[in-house]
Protein backbone atom coordinates (compact mmCIF):
# COMPACT_ATOMS: atom_id res chain seq x y z
CA UNK A 1 0.00 0.00 0.00
CA UNK A 2 1.29 3.42 -0.81
CA UNK A 3 0.88 6.21 1.68
CA UNK A 4 0.20 9.66 0.37
CA UNK A 5 2.58 11.82 2.43
CA UNK A 6 0.23 14.80 2.27
CA UNK A 7 -2.95 13.24 3.52
CA UNK A 8 -1.64 9.94 4.89
CA UNK A 9 -4.54 8.20 3.14
CA UNK A 10 -3.81 4.72 1.95
CA UNK A 11 -2.06 3.76 5.20
CA UNK A 12 -3.08 0.86 7.38
CA UNK A 13 -6.32 1.17 9.27
CA UNK A 14 -5.69 1.12 13.00
CA UNK A 15 -9.31 1.36 14.07
CA UNK A 16 -12.54 0.75 12.21
CA UNK A 17 -15.86 1.74 13.66
CA UNK A 18 -18.68 0.06 11.78
CA UNK A 19 -22.37 0.96 11.88
CA UNK A 20 -22.32 1.93 15.53
CA UNK A 21 -25.66 2.84 17.11
CA UNK A 22 -25.94 3.83 20.74
CA UNK A 23 -29.02 4.90 22.63
CA UNK A 24 -29.84 5.75 26.21
CA UNK A 25 -33.45 4.74 26.64
CA UNK A 26 -35.32 6.59 23.91
CA UNK A 27 -32.48 9.00 23.20
CA UNK A 28 -30.44 8.06 20.18
CA UNK A 29 -26.95 9.37 20.88
CA UNK A 30 -25.25 7.79 17.88
CA UNK A 31 -26.99 6.41 14.81
CA UNK A 32 -25.29 4.11 12.37
CA UNK A 33 -21.91 5.82 12.32
CA UNK A 34 -18.94 4.29 10.53
CA UNK A 35 -15.48 5.66 10.03
CA UNK A 36 -11.92 4.52 10.29
CA UNK A 37 -8.71 5.85 11.71
CA UNK A 38 -5.57 5.49 9.60
CA UNK A 39 -2.28 4.66 11.24
CA UNK A 40 -0.18 7.75 11.86
CA UNK A 41 -2.82 10.36 11.13
CA UNK A 42 -4.46 13.05 13.20
CA UNK A 43 -8.20 12.66 12.86
CA UNK A 44 -10.53 15.35 14.15
CA UNK A 45 -14.11 14.59 15.13
CA UNK A 46 -16.17 17.75 15.07
CA UNK A 47 -19.82 18.69 15.33
CA UNK A 48 -22.20 20.97 17.22
CA UNK A 49 -22.94 20.40 20.90
CA UNK A 50 -24.76 17.14 21.55
CA UNK A 51 -23.69 15.64 18.24
CA UNK A 52 -22.40 12.49 19.94
CA UNK A 53 -18.67 13.15 19.72
CA UNK A 54 -17.81 12.31 23.31
CA UNK A 55 -20.20 9.33 23.22
CA UNK A 56 -18.23 8.11 20.21
CA UNK A 57 -14.94 8.30 22.13
CA UNK A 58 -16.58 6.52 25.06
CA UNK A 59 -17.67 3.72 22.73
CA UNK A 60 -14.15 3.37 21.32
CA UNK A 61 -12.62 3.29 24.76
CA UNK A 62 -15.23 0.92 26.19
CA UNK A 63 -17.09 3.16 28.64
CA UNK A 64 -20.30 2.90 26.59
CA UNK A 65 -21.53 -0.27 25.00
CA UNK A 66 -23.31 0.31 21.69
CA UNK A 67 -26.47 -1.64 20.88
CA UNK A 68 -25.45 -2.17 17.28
CA UNK A 69 -22.34 -2.25 15.18
CA UNK A 70 -18.81 -3.41 15.78
CA UNK A 71 -15.34 -2.09 16.41
CA UNK A 72 -12.22 -3.41 14.78
CA UNK A 73 -9.05 -2.66 16.64
CA UNK A 74 -5.66 -4.32 16.77
CA UNK A 75 -6.71 -7.11 14.43
CA UNK A 76 -9.75 -8.06 16.51
CA UNK A 77 -13.40 -7.45 15.80
CA UNK A 78 -15.51 -6.73 18.85
CA UNK A 79 -19.16 -5.97 19.43
CA UNK A 80 -18.10 -3.77 22.29
CA UNK A 81 -14.88 -2.70 23.94
CA UNK A 82 -14.11 -2.98 27.63
CA UNK A 83 -12.04 -0.19 29.21
CA UNK A 84 -9.41 -2.68 30.31
CA UNK A 85 -9.12 -4.25 26.84
CA UNK A 86 -8.89 -0.82 25.27
CA UNK A 87 -6.09 0.23 27.61
CA UNK A 88 -4.33 -3.10 27.11
CA UNK A 89 -4.58 -2.71 23.34
CA UNK A 90 -2.88 0.67 23.46
CA UNK A 91 -5.75 3.15 23.51
CA UNK A 92 -5.12 6.03 25.90
CA UNK A 93 -7.36 9.02 26.36
CA UNK A 94 -7.96 12.33 28.03
CA UNK A 95 -11.29 13.70 29.19
CA UNK A 96 -13.36 16.75 28.39
CA UNK A 97 -13.51 17.90 31.98
CA UNK A 98 -10.05 16.78 33.13
CA UNK A 99 -10.20 13.52 35.09
CA UNK A 100 -6.94 13.54 36.99
CA UNK A 101 -6.21 12.00 40.37
CA UNK A 102 -6.40 15.33 42.17
CA UNK A 103 -4.80 14.38 45.45
CA UNK A 104 -1.77 12.83 43.76
CA UNK A 105 1.29 14.65 42.44
CA UNK A 106 2.01 15.24 38.77
CA UNK A 107 4.62 12.51 38.84
CA UNK A 108 2.28 10.00 40.49
CA UNK A 109 -0.44 10.80 37.98
CA UNK A 110 1.92 10.15 35.11
CA UNK A 111 3.18 6.98 36.79
CA UNK A 112 -0.39 5.61 36.86
CA UNK A 113 -0.20 5.87 33.07
CA UNK A 114 2.62 3.30 33.27
CA UNK A 115 0.30 0.94 35.14
CA UNK A 116 -0.08 -1.61 32.37
CA UNK A 117 3.56 -1.40 31.31
CA UNK A 118 4.88 -2.47 34.68
CA UNK A 119 5.95 -6.03 35.19
CA UNK A 120 3.17 -7.80 37.06
CA UNK A 121 5.44 -10.23 38.76
CA UNK A 122 7.86 -7.66 40.11
CA UNK A 123 5.06 -5.45 41.39
CA UNK A 124 2.67 -8.02 42.82
CA UNK A 125 1.15 -7.04 46.13
CA UNK A 126 3.28 -9.26 48.28
CA UNK A 127 6.57 -8.10 46.79
CA UNK A 128 5.29 -4.54 46.78
CA UNK A 129 4.31 -4.65 50.44
CA UNK A 130 7.96 -5.15 51.33
CA UNK A 131 9.35 -3.05 48.48
CA UNK A 132 12.06 -5.59 47.70
CA UNK A 133 14.72 -5.38 44.98
CA UNK A 134 12.77 -6.28 41.83
CA UNK A 135 9.90 -3.99 42.81
CA UNK A 136 12.28 -1.13 43.38
CA UNK A 137 14.13 -1.69 40.09
CA UNK A 138 10.87 -1.89 38.16
CA UNK A 139 9.75 1.34 39.81
CA UNK A 140 12.99 3.08 38.78
CA UNK A 141 12.75 1.89 35.19
CA UNK A 142 9.28 3.35 34.78
CA UNK A 143 10.15 6.46 36.70
CA UNK A 144 12.71 7.09 33.96
CA UNK A 145 10.07 6.95 31.25
CA UNK A 146 7.76 9.17 33.28
CA UNK A 147 10.55 11.72 33.55
CA UNK A 148 10.95 11.65 29.77
CA UNK A 149 7.26 12.46 29.38
CA UNK A 150 7.64 15.24 31.93
CA UNK A 151 10.58 16.71 30.00
CA UNK A 152 8.70 16.43 26.73
CA UNK A 153 5.73 18.36 28.10
CA UNK A 154 7.96 20.85 29.91
CA UNK A 155 6.31 20.34 33.28
CA UNK A 156 9.45 19.65 35.33
CA UNK A 157 8.68 22.46 37.72
CA UNK A 158 5.38 20.96 38.90
CA UNK A 159 6.61 17.39 39.23
CA UNK A 160 5.81 17.17 42.95
CA UNK A 161 2.76 19.42 43.05
CA UNK A 162 -0.61 17.81 43.80
CA UNK A 163 -2.50 18.36 40.55
CA UNK A 164 -5.57 19.69 42.33
CA UNK A 165 -3.60 22.87 42.94
CA UNK A 166 -2.55 23.44 39.32
CA UNK A 167 -4.24 25.87 36.96
CA UNK A 168 -6.55 24.35 34.39
CA UNK A 169 -4.20 24.63 31.41
CA UNK A 170 -1.47 22.71 33.23
CA UNK A 171 -3.92 20.07 34.43
CA UNK A 172 -4.81 19.41 30.81
CA UNK A 173 -1.13 19.00 30.05
CA UNK A 174 -0.63 16.56 32.93
CA UNK A 175 -3.59 14.57 31.69
CA UNK A 176 -1.97 14.37 28.26
CA UNK A 177 1.19 13.24 30.02
CA UNK A 178 -0.64 10.43 31.79
CA UNK A 179 -2.02 9.25 28.45
CA UNK A 180 1.42 9.46 26.80
CA UNK A 181 3.06 7.51 29.60
CA UNK A 182 1.11 4.46 28.46
CA UNK A 183 2.95 4.60 25.11
CA UNK A 184 -0.36 4.42 23.28
CA UNK A 185 -0.82 3.39 19.67
CA UNK A 186 -4.03 5.39 19.52
CA UNK A 187 -4.49 8.55 21.52
CA UNK A 188 -8.01 9.88 22.06
CA UNK A 189 -8.21 13.53 23.08
CA UNK A 190 -11.54 14.96 24.17
CA UNK A 191 -11.37 18.72 23.63
CA UNK A 192 -7.70 19.09 24.57
CA UNK A 193 -7.81 22.87 24.06
CA UNK A 194 -11.13 23.72 25.64
CA UNK A 195 -10.97 26.70 27.97
CA UNK A 196 -7.38 27.55 27.14
CA UNK A 197 -5.98 30.91 26.15
CA UNK A 198 -4.25 31.42 22.82
CA UNK A 199 -0.77 30.72 24.10
CA UNK A 200 -1.81 27.52 25.87
CA UNK A 201 -3.61 26.40 22.75
CA UNK A 202 -0.51 26.92 20.65
CA UNK A 203 1.56 24.90 23.11
CA UNK A 204 -0.99 22.10 23.14
CA UNK A 205 -1.10 22.05 19.31
CA UNK A 206 2.65 21.78 19.26
CA UNK A 207 2.62 18.83 21.69
CA UNK A 208 -0.05 17.00 19.71
CA UNK A 209 1.85 17.51 16.45
CA UNK A 210 5.14 16.46 18.08
CA UNK A 211 3.62 13.33 19.56
CA UNK A 212 2.25 12.46 16.17
CA UNK A 213 5.53 13.25 14.39
CA UNK A 214 8.14 11.92 16.74
CA UNK A 215 6.42 8.87 18.22
CA UNK A 216 4.19 8.15 15.25
CA UNK A 217 1.22 8.01 17.60
CA UNK A 218 -2.14 8.06 15.87
CA UNK A 219 -4.40 10.76 17.30
CA UNK A 220 -8.18 11.08 17.23
CA UNK A 221 -9.37 14.31 18.80
CA UNK A 222 -12.54 16.22 19.43
CA UNK A 223 -12.19 19.97 19.16
CA UNK A 224 -14.41 23.00 18.81
CA UNK A 225 -11.80 25.52 17.72
CA UNK A 226 -12.07 25.34 13.93
CA UNK A 227 -8.77 27.15 13.41
CA UNK A 228 -7.00 24.42 15.40
CA UNK A 229 -8.87 21.62 13.67
CA UNK A 230 -8.09 22.91 10.19
CA UNK A 231 -4.43 23.48 11.06
CA UNK A 232 -3.43 20.24 12.69
CA UNK A 233 -5.69 17.48 11.44
CA UNK A 234 -5.14 15.29 8.41
CA UNK A 235 -8.77 14.29 8.13
CA UNK A 236 -12.03 15.40 9.70
CA UNK A 237 -15.21 13.48 10.55
CA UNK A 238 -18.30 15.59 11.16
CA UNK A 239 -21.16 14.39 13.36
CA UNK A 240 -24.54 16.05 13.78
CA UNK A 241 -27.46 14.69 15.85
CA UNK A 242 -25.63 11.38 16.19
CA UNK A 243 -25.13 10.88 12.45
CA UNK A 244 -22.05 11.26 10.36
CA UNK A 245 -22.70 14.02 7.86
CA UNK A 246 -19.28 14.39 6.28
CA UNK A 247 -15.75 13.02 6.21
CA UNK A 248 -12.69 14.30 4.37
CA UNK A 249 -9.67 16.57 4.40
CA UNK A 250 -9.99 19.92 6.19
CA UNK A 251 -10.32 21.69 2.83
CA UNK A 252 -13.13 19.43 1.68
CA UNK A 253 -14.93 19.94 4.99
CA UNK A 254 -14.66 23.73 4.81
CA UNK A 255 -16.62 23.80 1.59
CA UNK A 256 -19.08 21.01 2.43
CA UNK A 257 -22.65 22.33 2.30
CA UNK A 258 -24.03 19.83 4.84
CA UNK A 259 -21.41 20.91 7.38
CA UNK A 260 -22.09 24.58 6.84
CA UNK A 261 -25.80 23.89 7.32
CA UNK A 262 -25.20 21.96 10.51
CA UNK A 263 -23.14 24.75 12.02
CA UNK A 264 -25.10 27.75 10.83
CA UNK A 265 -28.58 26.27 10.50
CA UNK A 266 -30.27 25.66 7.16
CA UNK A 267 -32.18 28.90 7.01
CA UNK A 268 -29.14 30.99 7.87
CA UNK A 269 -27.11 29.44 5.07
CA UNK A 270 -29.86 29.90 2.51
CA UNK A 271 -30.19 33.52 3.61
CA UNK A 272 -26.52 34.18 3.06
CA UNK A 273 -26.52 32.33 -0.24
CA UNK B 1 -12.42 28.49 95.65
CA UNK B 2 -12.06 24.98 96.91
CA UNK B 3 -13.54 23.64 93.69
CA UNK B 4 -11.14 25.67 91.58
CA UNK B 5 -8.24 24.40 93.63
CA UNK B 6 -9.38 20.82 93.25
CA UNK B 7 -9.74 21.14 89.47
CA UNK B 8 -6.86 23.37 88.49
CA UNK B 9 -4.20 22.96 91.15
CA UNK B 10 -4.43 19.74 93.11
CA UNK B 11 -4.04 17.34 90.17
CA UNK B 12 -0.88 19.07 88.98
CA UNK B 13 0.52 19.07 92.50
CA UNK B 14 -0.15 15.34 92.64
CA UNK B 15 1.73 14.87 89.36
CA UNK B 16 4.72 16.82 90.64
CA UNK B 17 4.60 14.94 93.92
CA UNK B 18 5.14 11.53 92.40
CA UNK B 19 6.72 11.95 88.94
CA UNK B 20 7.50 8.25 88.55
CA UNK B 21 3.86 7.35 89.00
CA UNK B 22 2.90 10.10 86.58
CA UNK B 23 5.31 8.72 84.00
CA UNK B 24 3.85 5.28 84.50
CA UNK B 25 0.36 6.63 83.86
CA UNK B 26 1.54 8.43 80.71
CA UNK B 27 3.28 5.33 79.39
CA UNK B 28 0.23 3.24 80.16
CA UNK B 29 -1.79 5.79 78.21
CA UNK B 30 0.60 5.72 75.26
CA UNK B 31 0.33 1.95 75.14
CA UNK B 32 -3.44 1.87 75.12
CA UNK B 33 -3.26 4.69 72.60
CA UNK B 34 -1.33 2.38 70.29
CA UNK B 35 -4.22 -0.05 70.49
CA UNK B 36 -6.67 2.67 69.46
CA UNK B 37 -4.36 3.67 66.65
CA UNK B 38 -4.34 0.12 65.34
CA UNK B 39 -8.10 0.16 64.93
CA UNK B 40 -8.17 3.71 63.56
CA UNK B 41 -5.56 2.72 60.97
CA UNK B 42 -7.98 0.25 59.42
CA UNK B 43 -10.51 3.04 58.89
CA UNK B 44 -7.96 5.48 57.48
CA UNK B 45 -6.55 2.95 55.04
CA UNK B 46 -9.88 2.05 53.51
CA UNK B 47 -10.93 5.67 53.41
CA UNK B 48 -7.75 6.83 51.72
CA UNK B 49 -7.76 3.99 49.26
CA UNK B 50 -11.41 3.87 48.30
CA UNK B 51 -13.16 6.94 49.63
CA UNK B 52 -15.43 4.69 51.68
CA UNK B 53 -15.86 5.09 55.41
CA UNK B 54 -15.93 1.46 56.44
CA UNK B 55 -18.24 1.13 59.41
CA UNK B 56 -17.61 -2.61 59.59
CA UNK B 57 -13.92 -2.30 60.49
CA UNK B 58 -14.55 -3.16 64.16
CA UNK B 59 -16.61 -6.20 63.28
CA UNK B 60 -13.93 -7.30 60.80
CA UNK B 61 -11.46 -7.24 63.71
CA UNK B 62 -13.87 -9.26 65.85
CA UNK B 63 -14.48 -11.76 63.08
CA UNK B 64 -10.75 -12.16 62.43
CA UNK B 65 -10.08 -12.78 66.12
CA UNK B 66 -12.98 -15.26 66.38
CA UNK B 67 -11.73 -17.18 63.35
CA UNK B 68 -8.22 -17.26 64.75
CA UNK B 69 -9.35 -18.58 68.12
CA UNK B 70 -11.65 -21.07 66.41
CA UNK B 71 -8.80 -22.46 64.33
CA UNK B 72 -6.41 -22.58 67.25
CA UNK B 73 -8.85 -24.49 69.43
CA UNK B 74 -9.94 -26.80 66.61
CA UNK B 75 -13.57 -25.70 66.75
CA UNK B 76 -15.85 -26.89 63.97
CA UNK B 77 -17.62 -23.83 62.55
CA UNK B 78 -21.42 -23.74 63.15
CA UNK B 79 -21.50 -26.89 65.31
CA UNK B 80 -19.11 -25.46 67.93
CA UNK B 81 -17.68 -28.88 68.71
CA UNK B 82 -13.98 -29.18 69.13
CA UNK B 83 -13.38 -31.94 66.61
CA UNK B 84 -10.82 -30.43 64.25
CA UNK B 85 -7.07 -30.54 64.83
CA UNK B 86 -5.72 -27.62 66.81
CA UNK B 87 -3.53 -25.46 64.60
CA UNK B 88 -0.39 -23.83 65.95
CA UNK B 89 -0.60 -20.00 65.98
CA UNK B 90 1.45 -19.36 62.82
CA UNK B 91 -0.64 -21.68 60.65
CA UNK B 92 -3.86 -20.45 62.22
CA UNK B 93 -2.87 -16.87 61.44
CA UNK B 94 -2.05 -17.77 57.84
CA UNK B 95 -5.42 -19.51 57.47
CA UNK B 96 -7.20 -16.55 59.02
CA UNK B 97 -5.53 -14.25 56.49
CA UNK B 98 -6.91 -16.49 53.74
CA UNK B 99 -10.37 -16.29 55.29
CA UNK B 100 -10.15 -12.47 55.41
CA UNK B 101 -9.12 -12.36 51.75
CA UNK B 102 -12.06 -14.63 50.97
CA UNK B 103 -14.35 -12.18 52.77
CA UNK B 104 -12.85 -9.35 50.68
CA UNK B 105 -13.78 -11.26 47.52
CA UNK B 106 -17.32 -11.83 48.78
CA UNK B 107 -17.78 -8.18 49.75
CA UNK B 108 -16.58 -7.02 46.33
CA UNK B 109 -18.83 -9.47 44.50
CA UNK B 110 -21.99 -9.19 46.58
CA UNK B 111 -21.92 -5.62 47.89
CA UNK B 112 -19.57 -3.31 46.01
CA UNK B 113 -19.99 -4.42 42.42
CA UNK B 114 -23.73 -3.77 42.28
CA UNK B 115 -23.10 -0.38 43.86
CA UNK B 116 -20.57 0.95 41.34
CA UNK B 117 -21.03 4.66 40.68
CA UNK B 118 -23.40 5.14 43.61
CA UNK B 119 -22.72 7.98 46.00
CA UNK B 120 -20.33 7.51 48.90
CA UNK B 121 -23.22 7.70 51.35
CA UNK B 122 -24.75 4.58 49.86
CA UNK B 123 -21.55 2.59 50.09
CA UNK B 124 -21.19 3.81 53.68
CA UNK B 125 -24.68 2.51 54.50
CA UNK B 126 -23.80 -0.81 52.89
CA UNK B 127 -20.82 -1.16 55.22
CA UNK B 128 -23.22 -0.85 58.18
CA UNK B 129 -25.07 -3.77 56.63
CA UNK B 130 -21.83 -5.70 56.29
CA UNK B 131 -21.13 -5.07 59.98
CA UNK B 132 -24.46 -6.60 61.07
CA UNK B 133 -24.18 -9.59 58.75
CA UNK B 134 -20.61 -10.38 59.81
CA UNK B 135 -21.49 -10.06 63.48
CA UNK B 136 -24.41 -12.46 63.04
CA UNK B 137 -22.40 -14.93 61.01
CA UNK B 138 -19.53 -14.72 63.50
CA UNK B 139 -21.97 -15.51 66.30
CA UNK B 140 -23.45 -18.61 64.63
CA UNK B 141 -20.10 -19.80 63.36
CA UNK B 142 -18.03 -19.56 66.49
CA UNK B 143 -20.43 -19.04 69.40
CA UNK B 144 -20.88 -16.00 71.59
CA UNK B 145 -18.91 -16.93 74.70
CA UNK B 146 -15.79 -15.02 75.72
CA UNK B 147 -12.69 -16.78 74.41
CA UNK B 148 -9.09 -16.63 75.48
CA UNK B 149 -6.62 -15.80 72.74
CA UNK B 150 -2.97 -16.55 73.34
CA UNK B 151 -0.66 -16.65 70.36
CA UNK B 152 2.43 -16.55 72.48
CA UNK B 153 3.09 -12.84 72.77
CA UNK B 154 5.23 -12.57 75.91
CA UNK B 155 3.52 -11.03 78.91
CA UNK B 156 4.79 -9.93 82.25
CA UNK B 157 6.36 -6.73 83.48
CA UNK B 158 9.54 -4.98 82.71
CA UNK B 159 10.85 -2.97 85.62
CA UNK B 160 12.93 0.15 85.14
CA UNK B 161 13.77 1.73 88.45
CA UNK B 162 10.41 2.02 90.15
CA UNK B 163 8.43 1.86 86.92
CA UNK B 164 6.48 -1.10 85.61
CA UNK B 165 5.96 -1.48 81.88
CA UNK B 166 3.95 -4.33 80.43
CA UNK B 167 5.96 -6.28 77.89
CA UNK B 168 2.81 -7.09 75.95
CA UNK B 169 2.27 -3.38 75.36
CA UNK B 170 5.78 -3.00 74.00
CA UNK B 171 5.05 -5.77 71.54
CA UNK B 172 1.85 -4.09 70.49
CA UNK B 173 3.79 -0.89 69.85
CA UNK B 174 6.44 -2.66 67.81
CA UNK B 175 3.87 -4.52 65.73
CA UNK B 176 1.87 -1.35 65.08
CA UNK B 177 5.06 0.43 64.04
CA UNK B 178 6.06 -2.25 61.55
CA UNK B 179 2.55 -2.39 60.15
CA UNK B 180 2.47 1.36 59.59
CA UNK B 181 5.85 1.47 57.84
CA UNK B 182 5.05 -1.42 55.52
CA UNK B 183 1.67 0.05 54.64
CA UNK B 184 3.02 3.55 54.10
CA UNK B 185 5.66 2.32 51.65
CA UNK B 186 3.10 0.12 49.94
CA UNK B 187 0.65 2.97 49.44
CA UNK B 188 3.15 5.65 48.46
CA UNK B 189 5.73 3.87 46.37
CA UNK B 190 4.27 0.97 44.49
CA UNK B 191 2.16 0.33 41.43
CA UNK B 192 -0.68 -1.25 43.39
CA UNK B 193 -0.62 1.51 45.99
CA UNK B 194 -0.81 4.13 43.31
CA UNK B 195 -3.63 2.27 41.60
CA UNK B 196 -5.51 2.21 44.91
CA UNK B 197 -5.22 5.96 45.35
CA UNK B 198 -6.15 6.49 41.70
CA UNK B 199 -9.36 4.51 42.12
CA UNK B 200 -10.24 6.52 45.21
CA UNK B 201 -9.87 9.73 43.22
CA UNK B 202 -11.62 8.98 39.95
CA UNK B 203 -13.16 5.67 38.83
CA UNK B 204 -13.41 6.54 35.16
CA UNK B 205 -9.91 7.96 34.79
CA UNK B 206 -8.57 4.89 36.58
CA UNK B 207 -10.33 2.63 34.11
CA UNK B 208 -8.89 4.58 31.19
CA UNK B 209 -5.33 3.81 32.23
CA UNK B 210 -6.21 0.16 32.58
CA UNK B 211 -6.65 -0.21 36.31
CA UNK B 212 -9.13 -3.03 36.97
CA UNK B 213 -11.61 -1.76 39.59
CA UNK B 214 -12.64 -5.20 40.83
CA UNK B 215 -9.13 -6.33 41.64
CA UNK B 216 -8.38 -3.06 43.40
CA UNK B 217 -11.43 -3.38 45.64
CA UNK B 218 -10.48 -6.89 46.61
CA UNK B 219 -6.99 -5.63 47.48
CA UNK B 220 -8.37 -2.76 49.54
CA UNK B 221 -10.66 -5.00 51.56
CA UNK B 222 -7.98 -7.63 51.98
CA UNK B 223 -5.65 -5.01 53.42
CA UNK B 224 -8.48 -3.87 55.69
CA UNK B 225 -9.01 -7.47 56.76
CA UNK B 226 -5.31 -7.81 57.50
CA UNK B 227 -5.19 -4.67 59.62
CA UNK B 228 -8.37 -5.86 61.33
CA UNK B 229 -6.68 -9.17 62.08
CA UNK B 230 -3.72 -7.43 63.71
CA UNK B 231 -6.09 -5.20 65.72
CA UNK B 232 -8.22 -8.20 66.63
CA UNK B 233 -5.22 -10.22 67.83
CA UNK B 234 -3.92 -7.39 70.00
CA UNK B 235 -7.27 -6.53 71.58
CA UNK B 236 -8.30 -10.16 71.79
CA UNK B 237 -5.14 -11.21 73.62
CA UNK B 238 -5.52 -8.30 76.00
CA UNK B 239 -9.17 -8.48 76.96
CA UNK B 240 -10.39 -11.79 75.52
CA UNK B 241 -12.27 -12.31 72.28
CA UNK B 242 -15.83 -11.20 72.92
CA UNK B 243 -18.53 -9.42 70.99
CA UNK B 244 -17.89 -6.10 72.67
CA UNK B 245 -14.70 -6.09 70.59
CA UNK B 246 -16.74 -4.76 67.69
CA UNK B 247 -17.43 -1.68 69.82
CA UNK B 248 -13.78 -0.70 69.84
CA UNK B 249 -14.66 0.72 66.44
CA UNK B 250 -16.61 3.38 68.29
CA UNK B 251 -13.51 4.10 70.34
CA UNK B 252 -11.67 4.70 67.07
CA UNK B 253 -14.11 7.36 65.87
CA UNK B 254 -12.81 10.15 68.11
CA UNK B 255 -9.28 9.11 67.15
CA UNK B 256 -10.22 9.61 63.51
CA UNK B 257 -11.82 12.97 64.17
CA UNK B 258 -8.80 14.19 66.09
CA UNK B 259 -6.19 12.81 63.72
CA UNK B 260 -8.01 13.45 60.47
CA UNK B 261 -9.68 10.79 58.37
CA UNK B 262 -7.09 10.90 55.61
CA UNK B 263 -3.86 10.81 57.56
CA UNK B 264 -1.95 7.72 58.65
CA UNK B 265 0.31 9.68 61.04
CA UNK B 266 -2.89 11.36 62.24
CA UNK B 267 -4.40 8.01 63.19
CA UNK B 268 -1.32 7.18 65.22
CA UNK B 269 -0.93 10.50 66.98
CA UNK B 270 -4.69 10.82 67.50
CA UNK B 271 -4.68 7.42 69.18
CA UNK B 272 -1.79 8.38 71.43
CA UNK B 273 -3.40 11.69 72.43
CA UNK B 274 -6.58 9.92 73.40
CA UNK B 275 -4.79 7.11 75.20
CA UNK B 276 -2.72 9.47 77.33
CA UNK B 277 -5.56 11.96 77.84
CA UNK B 278 -7.92 9.25 79.06
CA UNK B 279 -5.52 7.71 81.52
CA UNK B 280 -4.21 10.97 82.93
CA UNK B 281 -7.64 12.51 83.33
CA UNK B 282 -9.01 9.32 84.87
CA UNK B 283 -6.27 9.07 87.44
CA UNK B 284 -5.97 12.74 88.40
CA UNK B 285 -9.40 14.22 87.76
CA UNK B 286 -11.49 11.05 88.00
CA UNK B 287 -12.01 11.12 91.77
CA UNK B 288 -13.62 14.59 91.47
CA UNK B 289 -16.55 13.20 89.51
CA UNK B 290 -16.46 9.68 90.92
CA UNK B 291 -14.52 8.27 88.00
CA UNK B 292 -15.50 6.91 84.61
CA UNK B 293 -13.94 9.87 82.78
CA UNK B 294 -12.28 7.31 80.52
CA UNK B 295 -15.62 6.51 78.93
CA UNK B 296 -16.43 9.94 77.61
CA UNK B 297 -13.14 11.84 77.56
CA UNK B 298 -12.33 10.93 73.94
CA UNK B 299 -15.67 12.16 72.64
CA UNK B 300 -15.44 15.53 74.36
CA UNK B 301 -11.94 15.98 72.98
CA UNK B 302 -13.20 15.07 69.51
CA UNK B 303 -16.00 17.64 69.80
CA UNK B 304 -13.52 20.34 70.71
CA UNK B 305 -11.31 19.46 67.74
CA UNK B 306 -14.36 19.50 65.46
CA UNK B 307 -15.14 23.04 66.57
CA UNK B 308 -11.75 24.43 65.68
CA UNK B 309 -10.32 22.12 63.01
CA UNK B 310 -13.02 20.11 61.25
CA UNK B 311 -10.53 18.31 59.00
CA UNK B 312 -8.67 17.02 62.06
CA UNK B 313 -5.17 17.86 63.19
CA UNK B 314 -3.49 16.20 60.22
CA UNK B 315 -6.28 15.80 57.67
CA UNK B 316 -6.04 17.08 54.13
CA UNK B 317 -7.37 20.55 53.75
CA UNK B 318 -10.17 20.47 51.26
CA UNK B 319 -8.86 22.25 48.18
CA UNK B 320 -11.43 23.82 45.94
CA UNK B 321 -10.69 25.98 42.94
CA UNK B 322 -13.36 28.48 42.12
Amino acid sequence: MTVDPQTKTGGNLILEVENISLSFGAVRAIEDVSFSVIEGEILAIIGPNGAGKTSMLNVINGFYHPQEGQIQFGGEVRRQMRPYQAARGGIARTFQNVALFKGMTTLDNIMTGRNLKMNRWATNIFAAAFYVGPTRREEMRHREYAERVIDFLEIQAIRKTPVGRLPYGLQKRVELGRALAAEPTLLLLDEPMAGMNLEEKQDMCRYVLDVNDEFGTTVALIEHDMGVVMDISDRVVVLDYGRKIAEGTPDEIKSNQAVIDAYLGTTASSATA
Amino acid sequence: MEVLHAVFAAPFLDMADDPVFFLEVVIGGLMSGVMYSLVALGFVLIFKASGIFNFSQGVLALFAALTLVGLMTGTMPFSLQKVLPEFPPIIAIALTILVMIGIAFLIERIVLRPLVNQSDMITFMSTIGIAFVLEGVGDTMWGSDVKVLDIGIPSGNWVIGEMYIQIFDLWATAIAGILVIVLAVFFQKTRTGRALRAVADDHQAALSVGIPLKTIWVVVWSVAGLVALVGGIMWGSKSGVQFSLSLIALRALPVLIIGGLTSIPGAIIGGLIIGVGEKVSEVYWGPLVNGAIENWFAYILALIVLLFRPQGLFGEKIIERV
